[in-house]
């Protein structure tokens, strides 16, 4: 069984990438690294129409961009762009904000965001009136590790990690794969069902179990177990998670008595540059025994659940 | 077109614009054809192996960014054999940024680095000097001088000294640079800084302080490149808060014969290639020929303040 990697290969990239002969960026730098893989995609600034904005829910909202290319056909599952959040009388972000891919498509140049509104770049951000313009700049980071030869994959996710995890769900879907889903949020009136299983193919798929904090399901000591059991009563191929600090390490912990299933987390860390440049975005990980600070931005965001050093904690 | 060629000491660059160290990777080259610049001033190398900061790294400001990366190195043999052959696979100058704790291993190190493969060494001495507990070496003439002479004996590479706006008395230290041996003054750097979050009543940075970089302290650095222009017959290249061709236009109007792009590449990371379009579009529209008659170019007024004062006597 070959495990496959959502992104493209060399093949696919665009040639416009080598600027002139004597210019060979991609072997300038490693392909990979001890631990997580480099991105390696044509990175642009581009000028985006918005096409619908609007709240799901007291938490959330959906913004869907019209692109100036294709878009769509050269972001995987996991991947962010960083969004030039609009000045407004109110708030003035100086720095891109991070942001995951929640969907593509269905136009080759339409891309989707789910994001809630937390501080000065997303309080801006949500002022956007449809038919605005606004300047992204990605792809950027790696993609998760997905074999469709898979029978089951698991899927924790809590918070953000929806958005970041909704391609990954539609993609596992779509080869057929059976998924077991934990959701996780503060109240029922939070959890985002419909969102995170958007096609009828994920939601015919998916065992699902919502998890609360609202009733203390959602507790670690709680929801240990009833992910042990689920571990336990059907074979998982995969555990994938984002979100949650605490359902990561809760998961390192499970993982460590299944060693045959591939764990994947897509971390978060404040940014600056998105690519890899100014090392603001650091992590610790367990790279076979050697401990290294990687970028979450460029040797992730994807990483082995296995390798983050879970004690380093800097917030 | 107009010619955009500059001289920084015995180096000759295509055009003035090259990346400031510390926001410059070859990463980059994914976004921005890095022949088209005028140098890669690579990120700054120290001998000793170091983690860098506790993150938070980067904070959010008014028109700028506060961060404390600490300058991450895993020591020179390293950055020679993995690092460096990024850069110089480009038809474009390489400059090594060093940092060092002493002036003795800046020397050394500066020594070591001294390749046929890199164009020039920016020593970053505004980086802490140990022997002064913590002080940088460029926050006082005289360890300035101290520190540029321990390199200058040990290397006849063209040698840039990047200078901190920290310091008081800029001329003074520019002057000691030069004295020292310097080839060109890089005026400047990130300004130190602090943020709060008053929610959380934590510093914004993991390292409480950092350095403020971006437009916020674009008119500082014009500034203190303009009193170096004045104080020093070497070259200066400009750095600090730069986004736009103007921007580059204003300090080399101020006294730079090149500059340095920093944070403004987190926001765009192809707009070094906008600087260099938008300086050609300039000379054009302003029938500029070579863009190096720019340089010191501002139109002082010298007998100003006098007249002005004899026009608010009269007026009582």
């Amino acid at each position: 069984m070959s495990v496959v990697s959502l992104t493209p290969n060399n093949a696919t990239r665009p040639l416009a990438r080598v600027p002139s002969p004597t210019c060979h960026p991609h072997e300038a730098q490693p392909d990979t690294t001890a631990c997580g893989s480099a991105a390696g995609h044509l990175v642009a600034t581009h000028r985006c129409r918005v096409l619908t904005h609007h709240a799901v829910n007291a938490r959330y909202r959906y913004l869907r961009l019209q692109a100036d290319a294709p878009v769509a056909l050269t972001t995987r599952p996991g991947q962010f762009y960083q969004l030039k959040c609009p000045v407004t009388e109110n708030d003035a972000p100086f720095l891109l904000r991070p942001m995951s891919v929640y969907g593509t498509g269905p136009e080759p140049d339409t891309m989707e965001f789910l994001y809630n509104v937390t501080g000065v770049g997303t309080r801006a951000l949500a002022t956007l009136t449809e038919g605005a313009s606004l300047d992204i700049v990605g792809p950027l980071g790696n993609t998760f590790t997905l074999d469709t030869q898979w029978q089951r994959v698991m899927v924790v996710a809590r918070g953000v990690g929806l958005a970041t995890m909704a391609p990954l769900v539609q993609r596992a879907a779509a080869a057929g794969l059976r998924l077991t889903v934990v959701m996780s949020a503060r109240s029922e009136a939070d959890l985002m069902r419909d969102e995170f299983l958007r096609s009828p193919e994920a939601r015919a798929l998916a065992d699902v179990h919502c998890v609360f904090d609202s009733d203390g399901s959602s507790a670690v000591a709680a929801l240990e177990p009833r992910i042990r059991a689920l571990l336990a009563a059907a074979p998982h191929d995969a555990v994938y998670t984002c979100g949650s600090h605490r359902l990561l390490m809760l998961l390192q912990r499970v993982l460590a008595a299944h060693p045959e299933i591939t764990g994947e987390v897509a971390m978060e860390q404040r940014m600056a540059c998105g690519m890899g440049v100014c090392l603001s975005c650091v992590r610790l990980f367990d790279c076979d025994g050697d401990k290294q600070f990687l970028r979450v931005c460029r040797e992730g965001p994807v990483f082995a659940i296995r390798d983050v050093v879970g004690e380093v904690d800097f917030g | 077109m107009a010619d955009l060629s500059v001289r920084v000491g015995a180096l000759t660059l295509r055009n003035p614009v090259m990346p400031a160290s510390g926001c410059f990777a070859v990463e980059y080259a994914e976004a921005l054809d890095l022949n088209r610049l005028g140098a890669l001033v690579v990120k700054s190398v120290s001998p000793d192996a170091r983690a860098g900061n506790p993150t938070p790294r980067v904070a959010e400001t008014a028109s700028g960014m506060l961060n404390s990366i600490g300058i991450p190195s895993k020591g020179l043999d390293a950055y020679r054999r993995d690092v460096l052959p990024a850069y110089t696979r480009f038809d474009t100058p390489v400059v090594v940024s060093v940092s060092a704790d002493t002036a003795e291993s800046f020397g050394e190190a500066c020594e070591t680095l001294s390749l046929p493969e890199v164009a020039a060494i920016e020593a970053n001495i505004s980086c802490p000097n140990l022997e002064a507990d913590g002080m940088a070496f460029a926050m006082q003439a005289e360890s300035t001088y101290k520190a540029v002479s321990a390199i200058r004996r040990r290397t006849s590479h063209p040698l840039w000294v990047k200078l901190t706006p920290n310091a008081g008395q800029i001329a003074l230290i520019a002057r000691a640079a030069e004295d020292a041996g310097a080839d060109a003054i890089v005026m400047g750097n990130t300004v130190l800084g602090m943020a709060i979050d008053v929610r959380t009543r934590k510093p914004k940075l993991g390292n409480v302080m950092g350095g403020l970089s971006g437009p916020a302290i674009k008119p500082l650095a014009v500034r203190l490149v303009h009193q170096c222009h004045r104080a020093v017959r070497i070259p200066i290249i400009g750095c600090g808060g730069i986004e736009t061709a103007d921007d580059a236009v204003e300090f080399m109007l101020a006294g730079a014969t090149a500059v340095q792009v920093g944070t403004a590449s987190f926001r765009d990371p192809a707009v070094m290639g906008h600087i260099v379009d938008g300086l050609d579009a300039y000379c054009g529209a302003n029938d500029v020929e070579r863009i190096a008659t720019l340089t010191g170019a501002v139109a002082l007024d010298a007998q100003l303040s006098d007249r002005w004062l004899r026009f608010a006597q009269q007026s009582g």
